[in-house]
């Protein structure tokens, strides 16, 4: 039986609606189905996260012994959600914030490969949170220049440049020990 | 009422404005995951727990505004009809996840509906700003103010190499998503857009159609967006993804100008008879509807067509969606009475045009 809406695949969704005891045989192809919102947003066949869930498992084959890949995941779990690795990889989530630290040792491959060779966060520090990681990577910034300043023996530039390292470090100092009171 | 506010109109009051490139660039969305620090993501949490972050935006932030975004409605998901639900994914409102969402899924949605605020979808915060026409940096800007907002009274999961944590390792570091509409009927028309996909792919970003991942790009209406979240600053992400869709631009502009010279009197027709159709159908499926917007749009875009206005595509696309036709119902409606109330809206739209 071919599609009653594009009448060129084969049905292959059957079945009779009701509406206000009116009965309609329905015959379509899943195509149809989809496009006229007779499955309202169905799941993705083949979605991002099932070939993520390849990826993954693709990535632990790395690991030579069978038996110490076995091992090895039976004692992944995370000790805050319960969430253990094959189960990361069967579902292709995390459970929680501390699965990333978890499974820190086995996640650069993955994020490697999802996006294009990256593994560290470089965009925004959350302001507050943050706390003092902007100050800190404002120094490692002073300290690279210092380095090159020194290096082309600009020393009046680089006193100028450790005066304000110190500054800061002063100031993360002071936060650090604010905040552990 | 507010949410009904949200159900009447097929167009947010935001699109009204043109932005820059408004021919192509229908909208620009920047879109954050973040998630709380001390709570598992959705997908193990536990109902108690969810509930409580459902209680905590609802207590904070209901009817509370950010800057030109005022009034944020606080809607629970479980409180909507099916129809509601999806009306608010047809107005990109809310993702198609979230509607699915039983128990403590909510949204914030501010009264100019350029704002909105999913909670305890795949994470737990997902905020999203829509900007008319090609205005990534912008959009991005007011993105990471309203995310400090945010932060002020929550304690986000980040993490000094990874970012911010997400439950999907694909968003992980910056949980943005930068994502840009565009109307590209003459690539389309061309088939060049086929031939430019692998290349805009090998950097990193993704096209697709207009309701997202999976989706066919309905009325040539195409979503490009960044792949990678990890390992590049927000500004440098949306950099790269405006130098593509400025190229797009520029392709588009070329391949309208071309056909123009090239086969005038046929895209002409082709213009008109769509016109005609829309004008003149009892009867009119999504896909022709959509089909004929499109090249309404373009021949609107091109001045063949005068007394119409530009935003009929956005407000007809998504007025014709099966959600819509039944909230304007008032009830379910068969494939084939969706036809028909569909063509009969169209024809009612265009004649108040003129």
């Amino acid at each position: 039986m071919e599609c009653h809406e594009c009448q060129e695949r084969p049905a292959t969704l059957h079945y009779t609606q009701v509406i206000n005891g009116h009965k309609t045989e329905v015959n379509i192809c899943e195509v149809c189905a989809k496009e006229k919102g007779y499955m309202t947003y169905p799941e993705e066949g083949y979605s991002l996260h099932n070939l993520l869930t390849g990826l993954f498992n693709f990535d632990t084959s790395h690991v030579n012994t069978p038996g110490a890949h076995i091992k090895k995941e039976k004692e992944h779990q995370c000790p805050k959600c319960g969430l253990t690795f094959s189960e990361f990889k069967q579902i292709g989530k995390f459970g929680c914030g501390e699965c990333y630290h978890t499974f820190s040792a086995n996640l650069n491959p993955i994020f490697r490969r999802v996006h294009s060779g990256n593994t560290e966060h470089r965009g925004k520090i959350p302001k507050r949170k943050g706390g003092n990681l902007h100050l800190k990577k404002q120094v490692a910034t002073y300290k690279a220049q210092l380095q090159e300043l020194i290096t082309n023996e600009e020393f009046e530039q680089a006193a100028v440049i450790r005066d304000r390292i110190k500054e800061l470090e002063a100031k993360i100092n002071q936060k650090e020990a604010g905040d552990s009171r | 009422m507010t949410l009904q506010n949200f159900m009447n109109e097929a167009i947010s009051p935001w699109m009204r404005e043109q932005g820059p490139n408004h021919d192509i660039v229908l909208s620009s969305r920047i879109r954050l995951a973040r998630n709380f620090a001390d709570v598992p993501f959705p997908i193990i949490a536990d109902q108690k727990e969810l509930e409580e972050i459902r209680e905590f935006f609802k207590r904070h932030y209901e009817h509370q505004s950010f800057e030109e975004y005022q009034n944020f409605e606080f809607v629970s998901i479980r409180d909507l009809t099916a129809i509601e639900k999806s009306v608010l994914v047809e107005k990109h409102l809310i993702s198609p996840l979230l509607a699915k969402k039983e128990g403590a899924a909510a949204t914030l949605i501010s009264d100019n509906e350029q704002v909105s605020v999913m909670i305890n979808e795949e994470d737990h915060i997902r905020i999203q700003i829509y900007f008319p026409g090609l205005q990534l940096t912008k959009a991005l800007n007011k993105a990471l103010e309203f995310d400090d907002w945010i932060e002020d009274k929550v304690n986000y999961a980040f993490d000094e190499k990874r970012g911010f944590l997400t439950s999907c390792p694909t968003n992980v570091g910056t949980g943005m998503r930068a994502s840009v509409m565009m109307h590209l009927p003459a690539l389309a028309m061309t088939k060049q857009i086929n031939r430019m996909m692998p290349a805009i792919n090998q950097l990193g970003l993704v096209v697709r159609g207009i309701y997202g991942e999976g989706s066919e790009a309905l009325g040539n209406i195409f979503q490009i967006s960044n792949q990678i979240t990890l390992g590049k600053a927000e500004e440098h992400i949306i950099e790269d993804l405006e130098s593509v869709v400025q190229q797009l631009i520029e392709h588009e502009r070329k391949a309208r100008t071309r056909i123009l010279e090239q086969s005038g009197m046929e895209l002409e027709n082709r213009i008109f008879r769509s016109l005609g159709v829309l004008e003149y159908s009892r009867i009119i499926e999504s896909k022709e509807a959509a089909r004929c917007l499109s090249n309404v749009r373009l021949g609107i875009d091109l001045g063949i067509i005068k007394n119409v206005s530009r935003n009929i595509l956005n407000e007809l696309m998504v007025l014709t969606q099966p959600g819509f036709l039944q909230h304007y119902a008032k009830k379910t409606l068969t494939m084939a009475e969706r036809d028909i109330l569909r063509a009969s809206l169209i024809r009612e739209r265009l004649q108040f045009e003129e």
